[in-house]
């Protein structure tokens, strides 16, 4: 099957129903998305397709038809996303292996409200688990990239 | 004197186990430099000066950070102690993990195991501990935990940056022919200020490696730190915001297979029999290994991708054996209550005279109360993993630990091989709390390996799997008794702690010839109950090691999880009992250890103590020191038509030296996190001999949504440096649940609290 991640059309020869993160980390060496729970809990596999933020842990690799953005692709040309450089300037990661995940959820907020309050932060990150406790900095962030420059 | 001496000729249990291990290790005795791991390997060009440091004639500067990066910052601090010695800005550096050796022994780890309070010091107690140290280097224990990296390393490291330097700059007074003392060493060059010549360590590393390290070294004046002190940005920051491969489970090898286990549930219990026929038939399914080792029994899976291995392992039906421990959790905690009603237990705390003092005691004098929590799971964000490679009679093992010379051990061990044998890497961690100290994954993964035909295989974990199979935080319940004076505060305190021995239970699973040897008193049990510093004239504090076979283990602050809800919920109800302000209380019982008093004095003036509240809010406070830091807490809670909501944190912490603040305060907010998500609605429960929980919807930490506001002070009265990685909890779950009985008058003794009330 055909599959367009991260700008490219890629070739895959796996089944049909493998969720699109292991088709990602195992079939393409994409390994940005990461395995948290596989049962879309913690958010840690979090890519978007079409600008969606999507859980990729439990769709079905043959089910994608959109284009599929990883972390691994925010950067370009050696500069960072500004939801990136945020995260980067308040210094959010711990462990840092939620992380990919809030920040592609992050990057699919900021594109749908691009000043969003406390509240709307909260709704829209609330499906990714951070273990470490950074959300207080994950809050500091997403505020900075909305009102930073890009 | 007698008792102490006691103590040590019965050795304490971490010792015994070290000392054994010692042997099984079998490598360095105490007395005997360490060798450098680094010359083994060097590249050209490249020169080594201590295990910490090398330099490369391209300019390249390695600093070796030898501890676990499990996201508490470790990576960052250990590289500016080298660095700030050896005169390099961070951004100049590559810091990297380093090979396992008993070069990187830590003895904090095992001093910290003495069983004294962190306050109490005589040249006997002091000894012990230095005896306790120095096991560490014995045991070749390179360990990352107990929140010991940065008091381990405080004086190492810095010593191993200055040696680097001072030997740079005598090749440097060699090759420009001026006296050393004239020269100045910065941002990587030395310089010759007279003439104006400068070079770089690039161009005097592998001269300056052949110097002799000078005899002696002055350290920096704190007053001269250019990086220590200071908030430094994290060097591995960028990799985590742009999704590196840093992570064990991101491990790629050419030729690399894949794997999963599917072990008994019935923690300890074995494998009867399995039906693999169907698992077999599955495209991609590459092969079935059955695993009966000291770990567990069950089976591994190797298929040519992770999802494939977890559907063929899931396609496997098994008839499992039953497990070593009563089958509920009802008949768990009753093990529990049995063991704390039959009484006895080692007392790590025994002043005054309880007994008298309780024979006398009016009944309105008296405060008492029965306390319990649940077996909690680590549940890191990345479930367990580990890659490894068996070939041509040598094993290799990529594994996110916290102890790679333990698991070279362990690895050779079940693979039947020499530890020269076996070469560890250790990745970063997406989450550690305790977990990675295990070693059930690494030795997992080696055995699938050696069923691999030569191929690395990568064994990963279903969340599933992880949660079912944790080594979990103990069960405990305790009992707690106070004689009120005449002016309120208590005069006598008396204490019973009944848990599962977590050291038992590391001996059982990783010395198993060593698992029913007496190992004496298991300080884990008490701790933060037996060690705090309020002055009660008569105290008894007994830990109960309670016979129970569910496989328990190191989680975020050890015994002080526990023991802190316990002691400081407690301490709550005395102040009610004796009507007085618990802020006030404890400063009065606080008054002979200022760095604890400080840190009450300065959260209650942060948060306001005293001072009217809103309507529906209230606040609650408590105190522990664990791990050498004093660490106070005022937890904020509102009653909202949803539930109750916490609202604000505010957390005081004294470190002694505050080597970088703001990652101090970041993990104080972790730790706290982690201490609340507990709290208010985790437990592990078992039915049929099983963990019931399985993965985050039943099992569910804190979002974000729920995440207070947070108040972080870092102090420096304290004149003990501590670690930071877990001091931030124990407070946590007190702190709570004394904010909600102040909002709702309902004491709640037992966690989590959701059993009791709702949250928001």
């Amino acid at each position: 099957m055909k599959l367009n991640v991260n700008g490219a059309e890629r070739e895959l020869n796996v089944p049909q129903d493998m969720p699109l993160l292991w088709a990602l980390r195992d079939g393409l060496d994409i390994k940005g998305p990461k395995f948290g729970c596989g049962v879309a809990s913690c958010g840690a596999c979090t890519v978007l397709i079409d600008g969606v933020a999507t859980r990729s842990c439990v769709t079905p690799v043959g089910t994608v038809t959109g284009a599929v953005t990883t972390i691994d692709a925010l950067e370009q040309n050696g500069v960072l996303h500004k939801v990136q450089q945020a995260w980067l300037d308040e210094q959010v990661a711990q462990c840092g292996y939620c992380q990919s995940g809030q920040i592609m959820s992050a990057v699919a907020l900021l594109s749908e409200k691009p000043n969003p309050t406390d509240t709307e932060i909260d709704d829209a990150m609330s499906g990714n688990l951070c273990r470490c406790g950074t959300y207080p900095k994950i809050r500091a962030a997403i505020h900075r990239a909305a009102n930073g420059v890009a | 004197m007698g008792r102490i001496a006691k103590i040590a000729r019965r050795t304490f249990l971490v010792g015994a186990v070290a000392i054994a291990g010692g042997v099984a290790f079998g490598y360095y005795q105490f007395r005997k430099p360490v060798k450098n791991p680094l010359k083994e390997g060097l590249a050209e060009g490249e020169a080594t000066f201590n295990p910490y440091v090398k330099i490369s004639a391209d300019n390249t500067i390695t600093i070796i950070a030898p501890r676990a990066e499990m996201g508490q910052g470790i990576m960052t601090t250990l590289a500016a102690l080298v660095a700030e010695e050896l005169e390099v800005g961070l951004d100049q550096v590559t810091v990297e993990h380093g090979p396992a050796s008993g070069a990187y022994f830590n003895s904090a780890v095992m001093s910290e195991n003495a069983p004294f309070a962190n306050f109490e010091h005589s040249a006997i107690k002091d000894s012990f501990r230095s005896v306790m140290g120095a096991v560490g280097k014995i045991a070749a224990l390179q360990i990352t935990g107990g929140s010991t990296s940065t008091v381990d390393a405080f004086e190492k490291m810095r010593h191993a940056g200055a040696m680097a330097r001072e030997m740079l700059k005598a090749a440097a007074a060699r090759e420009l022919s001026v006296d050393i003392s004239t020269l100045k060493a910065e941002r990587g060059s030395v310089t010759d200020p007279v003439s104006g010549k400068s070079l770089t360590y690039g161009q005097l590393a592998l001269k300056a490696a052949e110097m002799e390290p000078p005899a002696d070294i002055k350290l920096k004046d704190r007053k001269d730190w250019k990086l220590l002190g200071k908030s430094q940005p994290r060097v591995d920051m960028r990799a985590k915001v742009t999704g590196g491969r840093i992570y064990g489970i991101d491990v790629s090898l050419p030729d690399m297979v894949y794997g999963t286990v599917k072990m008994n549930s019935r923690l300890g219990g074995r494998m009867k029999s399995f039906d693999a026929k169907a698992a077999q038939a599955m495209p991609g399914v590459i092969k079935v290994v059955e695993i009966d080792c000291q770990f567990g029994h069950g089976l591994g899976v190797i298929a040519d991708n992770t999802w494939t291995a977890f559907q063929a392992a899931d396609a496997i039906t098994v008839e499992w054996g039953e497990a070593p421990y009563p089958a509920d959790t009802a008949g768990i905690m009753g093990v529990i209550d049995t063991a704390l009603a039959a009484g006895g237990g080692s007392a790590l705390r025994e002043i005054g005279d309880v007994s008298v003092q309780f024979a006398d005691a009016p009944i309105e004098k008296i405060v008492e109360a029965t306390y319990s929590v649940p077996f909690l799971a680590h549940a890191t964000m990345e479930p367990m993993n580990a890659t490894a490679q068996f070939k041509d009679g040598k094993l290799e093992i990529w594994s996110p630990n916290q102890g790679p010379t333990i698991v070279r051990f362990i690895c050779a061990s079940v693979a039947g091989l020499d530890q020269n044998d076996v070469t560890v890497h250790t990745t970063m961690m997406g989450g550690g709390f305790g977990r990675r100290g295990e070693n059930d994954f690494s030795g997992y993964a080696t055995l699938l390996a050696i069923a691999a035909d030569g191929k690395p295989v990568k064994v990963t974990w279903s969340r599933e799997e992880d949660m079912k199979h944790d080594l979990y935080r103990p069960a405990a319940i305790a009992k707690f008794k106070a004689r009120l004076g005449e002016d309120g505060l208590p005069i006598a305190l008396d204490a019973a702690l009944a848990s599962p021995s977590i050291m038992r239970s590391v001996v059982r699973r990783n010395l198993p010839s060593m698992g029913n040897a007496p190992l004496g008193p298991d300080k884990s049990i008490t701790d933060g109950a037996f060690n705090q510093p309020y002055a009660i004239a008569n105290q008894s504090v007994r830990g109960i090691d309670v016979d129970l076979k569910v496989p328990v283990s190191f989680w975020r602050s050890v015994g002080n999880s526990q023991n802190s809800f316990f002691h400081e919920s407690f301490m709550d109800e005395v102040a009610t009992a004796a009507k007085l302000d618990p802020v006030e209380m404890r400063l009065k019982l606080m008054a002979d250890h200022p760095a604890a008093a400080k840190a009450v004095e300065k959260v209650a003036q942060m948060s306001g103590w005293g001072q009217p509240t809103a309507e529906g809010t209230a606040k609650g406070i408590a105190f522990c020191l664990s791990f050498g830091g004093w660490v106070a807490e005022v937890v904020e809670v509102q009653d909202t038509p949803q539930g109750i909501r916490i609202t604000n944190v505010w957390a005081a912490a004294d470190v002694g030296v505050a080597l970088d603040p703001d990652n101090i305060k970041a993990q104080i907010i972790s730790g706290v996190v982690y201490g609340l998500s507990a709290a208010t609605g985790l437990e592990i429960t078992f039915k049929d001999g099983m963990v019931e929980q399985s993965s985050f919807p039943d099992y569910e930490p804190m979002r974000i949504n729920q995440a207070p506001q947070f108040h972080v002070e870092v102090l420096e009265n304290a004149d003990n440096m501590s670690g930071v990685g877990e001091i931030g909890t124990p407070p946590a779950a007190p702190a709570l649940a004394n904010a909600i009985f102040a909002l709702t008058g309902k004491r709640i003794r037992s966690l989590p609290l959701s059993k009791e009330v709702k949250f928001a």
